[in-house]
């Protein structure tokens, strides 16, 4: 694309070496002038390329470190295996390369420099769009494109028969005295200028979207409900301008999540092909509850927001009784899987009922197995006769303490384990059905059966449409812009005296041109009309 | 059945790899044995694609689908003697590509899908698109000077794609299934495919470009290879193809990704890549437009934009952590 100091090019004109070869002395620059030179310097082509590909430098380090957006357990893990480096890349906003001062300088600093192109030229296109094609050059001959015929009739009929099949051939024209002079391809810039401002556009759009969207993820377990309002969240990220109020307050009950396990090939037993989840919408205020299903592939769209399907897994239905059979805990605890056949850890906190407070690590085997250690494991993701281990421990959890504390961790360093290894007293093993005895007498814990949960993420971005729009017009003025020829075409009517016309037709590119000499042969042949030149073209295009 | 089939499907694909190879020890014979004997009645590349118009090398070519191509004006020039080698390699490329299309049509209908959903099927019919552009190519225009490089290219990808990357026909994991698996990996192997024949283009412009600025020794080129400025053009206009593909390869991978993974850019590495090569390729593009870089600096650009391609696909796929992991390895 050229820049503001030569507009009058088009966009893939060369620039010669001459321009300002020899940059004068310049005169001293006031305030006002140094604006101008620092504005020249940015709207510059060699800037502009220059930023382009620091930008694809400045995007290498992001694919290289885990970034908090896309991977936070990656910077999590950084932080423990390099615990030198990591408060040097977090202060050089190495785990948030993408919002980054230094990443958006570059960008902003193009983008800004792409606008200060884009206007001067868009005005010169609009003035170029209204102008007259430019008048005939004194010396046809000297272009790169030339062919000349010999042509019977006036001079008159000439110029007609040729001004009818520039026309055809989609030109702007102008008649010169004996000359015409035609120009075509004005889609080309148009197309050039769409490409660019529709890139500022998508800048924009996102930025909007940044402000004005929201996600968040929940895990909701089978026959439990999920209602769409921040505190309803496990975890929720929102831009700057959405209130707690933005939020649309409809309800999704998870009613069943079916997983398909390949069975017959050999080579991928156990692979999951197909996840649907049933699911139950009801709209705020008390509207008609709708059945819906939410597949990988095919979110659900409520109100605005899509719903995905991203992740699954078991969690156990769990009751615990004291000594005299009072509950002390009753509920579905989702845990997490740790390998292809979903063998999963989970923990189960028991602060209040029993004698004292106790803390299970749990160990789910959806299809349990026997390695040859006498371990247990699982043999497929599917649930076939489960197995819960528990690690057994007492103590105090630490829950009245006020800190928040992840319910998937049990931080056993003040606590005493009473079963599973290390002890001497084996994990305490139940079956989907089976009740058992916890150590010391604390009580009992029945497995009530095994729920599948689904990791819902929904999603709202108001602008995504905006996006997707100014990424069809950016395809659309690439295309335009790169395969649309731009050229100008002149005729000029010789009238040498002996009774025939001397007849030149020249173009000349504005841009990358590969099919000029090709256009201009054709004109001069299809005018001149001769019986020859038809009959190689007839030859070549059958 | 499904492993009767891929193991025909492999069958093919090393019969193929031997033909290809074959083939590129011929291309790279007419290379030797015509630089042996460059002589002053050099012909120039424009002459050479007159010549081979003339000769009806070009009847019957589709013109306008793609790109506006040069067409020389119809000179007759006297019949040249044809390379025997170079006939050989082209026929021998040709006879591969029929193989290669065997074995990845076979391989599709034993998984019971497109056959690119994973590393080795991706190479398998990345490369034959590869070479399927560049045949398509030589009816347009004679770049059969480039045959060495681009069987050479995807002799070396078969290669470590069979011996690396080959993994049984399985399932497709949900995520995968998707009508967008179809559109968007084919337009990124389509684009792939362009700027392979872009960079090989722009490694012969560079060699050509030190032998027309005096340089000796190195490698030495066929009087018959264009010059450095239509070989520059070639590039050009080879690689804006394969730019418009890649730019449409990012719009459906961020719609594609909308619909799996509820976000249409989340700066996953695979994405990164993408949009790294799409900047670079952007450079590449403005290169032409910019003082100081026509010629070679713009012919390293497209070298640069080349190798982050393989690395996007050969490092970022196998070693890099990432949602686009489906190398199947």
């Amino acid at each position: 694309m050229s820049r503001s100091s030569e507009v009058a090019r088009p966009s893939d004109h060369i620039e010669s070496d001459s321009i300002d070869a020899a940059d004068p002395v310049g005169p001293r620059l006031g305030p006002i002038g140094w604006l101008r030179f620092a504005w020249r310097q940015l709207t510059n082509m060699r800037t502009a390329l220059f930023l382009l590909l620091l930008l694809a430098i400045a995007a290498v380090p992001g694919s290289l470190v885990p970034q908090r957006s896309s991977d936070p357990n990656g910077v999590a893990q950084y932080r423990i295996d390099h615990p030198d480096l990591y408060p040097i890349v977090d202060k050089l906003q190495g785990f948030d390369v993408y919002t980054s001062i230094w990443f958006s300088a570059i960008y902003l600093l193009l983008f800004l420099s792409l606008i200060g192109c884009v206007l001067p030229r868009t005005l010169h296109h609009w003035r170029a769009l209204r102008a007259r094609p430019p008048r005939t050059p004194a010396r046809l001959t000297r272009l790169d494109a030339v062919e000349t015929r010999m042509v019977d009739g006036s001079a008159e009929d000439a110029l007609l028969r040729a001004e009818a099949l520039l026309r055809r051939g989609r030109y702007r024209l102008e008649r010169y005295g004996p000359s015409i002079s035609a120009e075509r391809g004005y889609l080309r810039e148009t197309g050039n200028l769409v490409f660019h401002a529709s890139l500022v556009g998508i800048l924009i759009a996102v930025a909007l979207g940044g402000s004005f969207g929201y996600s968040g993820q929940k895990i909701v377990v089978e026959g439990e409900p999920f209602v769409n309002y921040v505190a309803g969240y496990d975890s929720f990220t929102r831009g700057r301008l959405v209130a707690d109020t933005s939020l649309d307050p409809y309800r999704i009950s998870l009613d069943k999540l079916d997983v398909v396990y390949e069975e017959e090939n050999a080579n991928a037993v156990g692979q999951a092909i197909d996840y649907t989840a049933s699911v139950t919408v009801q709209q705020p205020g008390g509207g008609p509850s709708t059945p819906a299903t939410i597949k990988v592939n095919s979110p659900l769209d409520v109100d605005g927001t899509n719903v995905y399907l991203l992740g699954n897994g078991y969690a156990p239905r769990i009751t615990v009784r004291n000594a005299d059979g009072a509950v002390a805990f009753a509920g579905a605890v989702p845990f997490l899987p740790q390998d292809q056949n979903l063998t999963s850890v989970g923990v189960v906190k028991v602060p209040d009922g029993l004698a004292s407070q106790v803390g299970l690590i749990g160990f789910l085997y959806p299809t349990p197995a026997k390695l040859s250690t006498g371990a247990l494991t699982s043999a497929f993701p599917g649930l076939q006769d489960p197995v819960l281990a528990l690690n057994v421990f007492t103590g105090d959890l630490g829950l009245d303490k006020g800190v928040p504390v992840s319910v998937y961790t049990l931080d056993t360093a003040s606590l005493t384990q009473l079963a599973g290894r290390p002890t001497d007293v084996p994990a305490v093993q139940v079956a989907v059905g089976q009740t058992v005895e916890l150590p010391n007498g604390l009580g009992t814990i029945t497995l009530d059966g095994v729920s599948r949960y689904a990791s819902l993420e929904i999603h709202h971005d108001p602008t995504q449409g905006w996006v997707l729009a100014f990424a069809i017009l950016v395809l659309a003025g690439l295309l335009t812009s790169l395969f649309v020829p731009r050229r100008r075409m002149w005729v000029k009517v010789h009238e040498d005296g002996d009774g025939r016309l001397r007849v030149e037709y020249a173009g000349l590119a504005r841009g990358d041109d590969p099919g000029l000499a090709v256009a201009v042969r054709e004109l001069a042949d299809e005018h001149s009309g001769g019986a020859a030149s038809a009959q190689i073209r007839a030859s070549r295009t059958t | 059945m499904t492993s009767t089939l891929d193991g025909f499907s492999a069958l093919l694909l090393y019969s193929a790899m031997g033909v290809y190879a074959i083939a590129f020890i011929a291309f790279t014979l007419d290379l030797a044995r015509r630089s042996a004997a460059v002589t002053a009645v050099a012909e120039s590349g424009a002459e050479r694609i007159a010549r081979a118009r003339a000769t009806g090398g070009y009847a019957g070519s589709a013109r306008g689908s793609t790109a506006v191509l040069d067409q020389a004006p119809a000179v007759t020039a006297p019949r040249p003697r044809e390379s025997v080698s170079l006939r050989v390699g082209v026929t021998l490329a040709i006879l591969g590509w029929a193989l290669h299309l065997g074995a990845t049509v076979l391989r599709g209908i034993a998984a019971g899908r497109v056959p690119w959903a994973n590393m080795y099927e991706f190479c398998m019919t990345g490369t034959l698109l590869i070479m399927g552009v560049f045949l398509l190519l030589l009816t347009r225009r004679d770049l059969r000077f480039l045959g060495a490089i681009i069987t050479g290219l995807v002799v070396l990808m078969l290669g470590v794609a069979t011996l690396g990357f080959r993994v049984s026909v399985v399932p497709l994991p949900p995520a995968l299934q998707s009508y967008w698996l179809v559109i968007h990996v084919l337009v990124a192997i389509l684009g792939t495919s362009f700027f392979t024949v872009g960079f090989a283009l722009s490694v012969v412009q560079l060699v050509q470009a030190r032998r027309e600025n005096g340089a000796t020794g190195g490698l030495r080129l066929p009087a018959s290879v264009p010059g450095s400025v239509a070989l520059e053009n070639s590039a050009y206009r080879v690689i804006i193809v394969g730019f418009i593909f890649w730019t449409f390869t990012l719009i459906a991978g961020a719609i594609w990704a909308e619909h799996a993974w509820g976000r249409y850019w989340g700066w996953d590495t695979k994405e990164v890549w993408t949009f790294i090569i799409w900047t670079i390729y952007a450079g590449y593009i403005h290169a032409r437009a910019t003082r100081g870089w026509r010629g070679s600096r713009s012919a390293w650009l497209a070298i640069v934009g080349y190798s982050a391609v393989l690395f996007n696909f050969g490092i970022v796929n196998v070693f890099f952590k990432g949602l686009h992991a489906y190398s199947g390895l």
